[in-house]
């Protein structure tokens, strides 16, 4: 198993509240296989895996355990956290609008993954970003190094991402809803492009999504949360033809279709 | 797209120029502004009086061509011209020393308030808080009593307190900015807290903190004005603008041009700043973009 997560809670104390958003969460994810995250808002999707990569906010408590190729991340300092983000774990957002520092070239936030955790820099690492880019589509590369990310459309921001992101070569990549922020047909592109990716470099991913139709067409194994726990955990075919659980099937009733309005 | 025409990319700083270049006020104050900074530099030479020597033949003298004392002389027959320059270097000195001092203390130590938040950023907003509870008067005097008069005090003492004012609006930025994705994306690429600080969390501070060091400057040349008003200031016979105006305002029934040459230097500059301050907050405001 490349990944292994086992009874993982996060709470968070606000006063003498106690918010539980992750409630014993356990999952796994094997080399090259996807593993979609379905839940409506708030559901804790995000902070599962925010938490193992101990990105938890101050005021959260981490509990429980993940496993990343038998090395355990919950209880990392943050200087080893940041030796295994980005390189060998990375991460692509929502909203790729704000995903990119508006003060900085493309070529310069690229490159600094790649001085980072490769000691890489000047011509081989801008070849490197411009190799990258390319992988993603993107045409005259060179020239949108040297760019500002206010100067891109949303899923060429997304794609730049997505090139950054893969810099490293990680073995693991998490898409927190990748493709929320960006119109019908640039999504079709994004997820495309990432199936492809993910086939070039064997890596194994996970999709985060409110979304059951980004689901079905690219993942293996689906999990469904509500509250901050794992309601639902099957393959992507037995979910969307038997699903089990009374919520599952609420959420699967909910996707809007065109024939029945 | 490969046939589209080549455009230069541009950096948030080259677009907020661009905009600032079409604002007249803002670009005829910075014009006026070096003038005035060239003048009050080289100014001094040009008169063949020196700001502290007294023309015995001259006292109260009005302004006069003939003479060379263009701008007329004091109760004390100095020229006012010479004297009008020199408090201008001292008074700019002022404003622009202690707003950098300022803004070294202010925007890291609100960006680090604000960038860990939680506790460190309670206890250093605490501090904060104490600190502005203080009367500045109080402490001007203090420091003054224990140190002595000195120019370099009053740089310290009015950076000591611009510095609370700077620390939180730095602080309150750096907060929003932290919930931005970018820099959730710099941690997840594996950035250290001093990279994210250096690398994304100041650069996208700079377009606040330059609107408001522009319109610091003229707060701290006016609190200068002050102490010196109140004699606490610059001490004879070095001078500043806020001390020719007081000199000025007791006499000028008699002699007015005591009076309006230093104010009138004074209120352009002040002008001159809130112009620049103003024309910047709208070039870099991001919803004009």
């Amino acid at each position: 198993m490349l990944l292994e997560i086992n009874n993982l809670s996060v709470t968070f104390h606000r006063g003498r509240e106690q918010i539980e958003a992750v409630r014993d969460v356990s999952l796994a994810l094997d080399r090259g296989e996807t593993l979609g995250i379905v839940g409506e808002s708030g559901s804790g999707k995000s902070q599962t895996v925010l938490a193992m990569l101990g990105l938890t906010d101050v005021n959260g408590k981490v509990t429980g355990s993940a496993m990343l190729d038998g090395e355990e991340l919950i209880g990392l300092s943050t200087r080893e956290l940041s030796r295994i983000r980005g390189s060998r774990v990375a991460m692509i957002f929502q909203d790729p609008m704000t995903s990119l520092n508006p003060h900085l070239r493309i070529g310069t936030q690229m490159t600094e993954v790649l001085a980072l955790h490769k000691g890489m820099t000047g011509q081989a690492a801008r070849t490197r970003c411009i190799e990258m880019l390319e992988q993603v589509r993107i045409s005259d590369a060179a020239r949108r190094l040297r760019q500002y990310p206010h100067e891109l459309s949303g899923g060429m921001r997304q794609r730049v991402m997505i090139a950054m992101s893969l810099l490293c070569e990680p073995a693991l990549l998490v898409a927190d809803e990748p493709t929320t922020a960006l119109d019908v047909t640039v999504q079709a592109e994004i997820l495309d492009l990432l199936r492809s990716l993910r086939e070039r470099y064997q890596m194994a991913m996970i999709l985060i999504t409110h979304d059951l139709g980004v689901v079905a067409g690219n993942c293996d194994r689906v999990v469904v949360m509500q509250d901050g726990r794992v309601v639902e955990s099957a393959d992507a075919e037995s979910l969307f033809y038997r699903p089990q659980q009374a919520y599952t099937r609420e959420l699967l009733a909910a996707v809007p279709r065109l024939d029945h309005p | 797209m490969d046939n589209a025409p080549e455009i230069k990319p541009r950096s948030l700083w080259q677009d907020a120029w661009q905009r600032l270049r079409h604002n007249k006020a803002a670009l005829a104050s910075m014009v006026i502004l070096a003038l005035l900074m060239a003048v009050v530099c080289i100014g001094p030479f040009l008169s063949p009086y020196s700001g502290d020597a007294i023309d015995w033949e001259y006292i109260w003298g009005e302004p006069s061509l003939q003479n060379q004392h263009w701008l007329g002389t004091d109760s004390l027959g100095r020229d006012v011209f010479v004297r009008v320059l020199q408090g201008g270097q001292i008074s700019l000195l002022v404003g622009i020393v202690s707003t950098l001092v300022s803004l070294l203390i202010g925007v890291s130590y609100g960006a680090v308030a604000g960038y860990f938040g939680g506790r460190v950023d309670s206890i250093m907003m605490r501090i904060v808080d104490i600190l502005y509870a203080l009367p500045f008067l109080f402490f001007v005097i203090l420091l003054m009593v224990f140190f002595g008069r000195h120019l370099l005090l009053i740089f310290v003492a009015i950076g000591m307190v611009n510095w609370l004012d700077m620390a939180r609006i730095v602080r309150g930025q750096t907060l929003s900015l932290k919930r931005r994705e970018f820099i959730e994306a710099a941690w997840m690429s594996g950035a250290s807290d001093e990279q994210v600080i250096k690398r994304h969390i100041i650069p996208n501070l700079m377009g606040v903190v330059v609107v408001y060091v522009t319109l610091t400057i003229p707060q701290v040349i006016l609190v200068e004005s002050f102490l010196s008003f109140l004699g606490l200031g610059v001490q004879e016979p070095a001078t500043s603008w806020g001390a020719l105006v007081n000199e000025g305002a007791q006499e000028m029934d008699t002699a007015p041009w005591l009076l309006i040459f230093p104010a009138s230097f004074l209120a352009v500059t002040l002008f001159c700043f809130n112009f620049i301050g103003d024309g910047l907050r709208d070039a870099l405001d991001p919803k004009d973009r």
